[in-house]
């Protein structure tokens, strides 16, 4: 690991002002904000990332959950994720979100993790992690060895011939169906991204993942307060029954009225390079009956565009049978 | 690996074994390949005079180390360390508490687990100085040979180990697991123990063992 300064942040201005001098916020950022660090400590030991400033946020005062006067929750930037998954609100009106968080890590890394770090989780691709090995996302330029290389668990949708890394997080999956709105605090003032909008494609640009600029920090993420009447879920699947990243997932938040289905948000995980929300598969549940047809078709729509890789193309129908059997059981009667 | 990433690490001069300046994991896996070497006598003896004095490695401070104060097991330590330490890297090696253990050194085994305020967390993956002010608890603070633990008096009851590497991370995991919002079943035990790995196998006596402490608790509640 190479040598840095640590410093701890007296409040987010102070932070702020600290990390605008650096000259990226995404890959190779010469100075960064650390969390629980469960994410940069590991990069930083891979030397894949080398900050040379590290400003420690976990003591500033963004370690709340407040239910909002509309129905809604606003999430401190630093709270962990065991108590957001765990929190009574979160367990009520957002279970998806809850089983999302808890379907990912161990219980000791989720202890660890913090909101905003989990927004910005890096790839587990492993070519990215290794140094030695050519990559778009860390260096620039070197190449892609997971195109023609170990390519089992990355993306088949928002892919690029230049990156075709996933996007690990569970917790994001349920966030984008849930339509997660993240506050950020930066040089200019604050801004609210929706985080669809959060997440960029890879594009011919890898190493930039989301949008964030020099000195941005991220203090807070709220959601909408739930659907009247809607149901939601988490289905994860993947090679061990836990403690693994998902080789497709699918986050559900579906209202379902005398057997029509009224509203539909759906989101995918462990298949796209940045959480995946369909709102193609939503148009094709939205006015639609609840049947095992129509979800079929929502399942195709979500994958029409996917690109598998020599040995993920088991992804493709994986994720649509996870999506088939997280609508049945989101709408299945007691 | 470069020379600058073991520096946290380093010992000072005094080292006197016959490999000259390393760390106790290097000259310990050293100590493997000279076996095979035929020159385990010497080594060995060498290895013997340390621990006999009760010896303790001195590490050479780092050019950029900073002052940490960190309370572990009730009591208080001022260091001077490289941020880079790890919290498990500073417990090991600058407080010679060497029952949490280093197997991945990236969060994914659980070996490394210890107590922060009560939380179990991956000391591996938390730089030490970020930890100041905080109530840290290691194996040596849950219970001693004399008096152990429920959780550790269980493992040994039930057998809940083959190798013990990953033994006293998975006690802190089970102490910790005790005040978790865990369900009653087998099952719930093992999913809530999954950040621990044993190579050895030993997790049906792992999950015995856990689920024992919490039905003493439970009959110790309700009788």
């Amino acid at each position: 690991m190479k040598t840095f300064a640590l410093t701890r942040a007296k409040d987010n201005a102070q932070a702020i002002a600290t990390a605008a001098k650096a000259t990226t916020a995404q890959q190779g950022a010469e100075i960064r904000f650390i969390g629980g660090g469960t994410t940069l400590i590991d990069l930083m030991k891979l030397n894949v990332e080398q900050p040379k400033t590290l400003i420690d946020i976990t003591r500033l005062p963004l370690d709340k959950i407040e239910a909002l006067p509309d129905g809604g929750l606003t999430i401190g930037a630093v709270v962990r994720n065991s108590d957001l998954a765990f929190h009574p609100i979160v367990r009520k009106n957002y279970a998806v979100l809850s089983e999302a968080i808890l379907s990912g890590a161990s219980a000791q890394l989720r202890n660890m993790a913090t909101t905003g770090g989990n927004l910005l989780q890096r790839t587990r691709c492993m070519y990215f992690r290794a140094t030695d090995m050519p990559c778009n996302k860390r260096e620039p330029g070197s190449g892609c060895a997971a195109i023609t290389g170990a390519n089992r668990s990355l993306a088949i949708l928002g892919t690029s011939e230049h990156c075709i890394a996933t996007n690990p997080s569970d917790m994001n999956v349920a966030m984008a169906a849930l339509e997660a709105i993240i506050h950020v605090r930066g040089t200019k003032g604050e801004r609210s991204i929706p985080i669809a909008d959060f997440h960029v494609l890879p594009g011919n640009t890898p190493q930039r993942e989301t949008v964030l600029e020099p000195g941005d920090l991220i203090t807070y993420v709220t959601l909408p307060p739930p659907a009247p009447g809607s149901r939601c879920l988490y289905l994860k699947l993947r090679d061990r029954a836990s403690y693994e990243f998902a080789l497709a997932s699918a986050a559900v938040v579906i209202t379902v009225a005398n057997g029509k289905i009224t509203r539909a948000r759906i989101a995918m995980g462990g298949v796209g390079t940045k959480p995946w929300r369909s709102t193609e598969a939503e148009g094709e549940l939205t006015n639609q009956t609840v049947t095992q047809d129509v979800f079929q078709k929502a399942a195709n729509a979500a994958l029409r565009d996917a690109k598998p890789q020599s040995q993920n193309g088991f992804k493709v129908e994986l994720a649509k049978r996870c999506l088939v059997h997280a609508l049945k059981l989101a709408t299945q009667t007691a | 690996m470069s020379s600058q990433d073991e520096t946290p690490e380093k010992p000072e001069a005094e080292s006197r074994s016959e490999f000259g300046k390393s760390t106790r994991r290097t000259f310990l896996s050293r100590l493997g390949m000279a076996s095979l070497l035929a020159t385990t006598g010497p080594v060995v003896t060498t290895l013997g005079q340390r621990s006999g004095k009760g010896e303790q490695v001195t590490l050479s401070e780092s050019k950029d180390a900073i002052p940490v104060t960190l309370r572990v097991n009730g009591k208080k330590h001022d260091l001077r360390i490289d941020p880079r330490t790890t919290l498990l890297d500073c417990l090991r090696e600058h407080l010679h508490l060497t029952g949490s253990k280093k197997g991945c050194d990236h969060g994914q085994c659980g070996a490394c687990t210890v107590h922060i305020n009560g939380r179990r967390v991956n000391s591996c993956l938390c730089f030490a100085a970020m930890h100041e002010g905080e109530e840290i608890t290691t194996l040596e603070g849950i219970g001693q040979p004399e008096n152990l633990h429920a959780v550790q008096a269980a493992f040994v009851t039930h057998d809940a180990y083959q190798c013990g590497y990953c033994t006293s991370g998975q006690i802190m995991s089970a102490v910790a697991l005790l005040k978790e919002p865990c369900g009653p079943e087998d099952a719930d035990v093992k999913e809530f123990m999954s950040g621990n790995i044993c190579r050895c196998g030993a997790y049906p006596n792992i999950v015995a063992a856990v689920q024992s402490v919490r039905q003493n608790a439970k009959s110790q509640k309700t009788g």
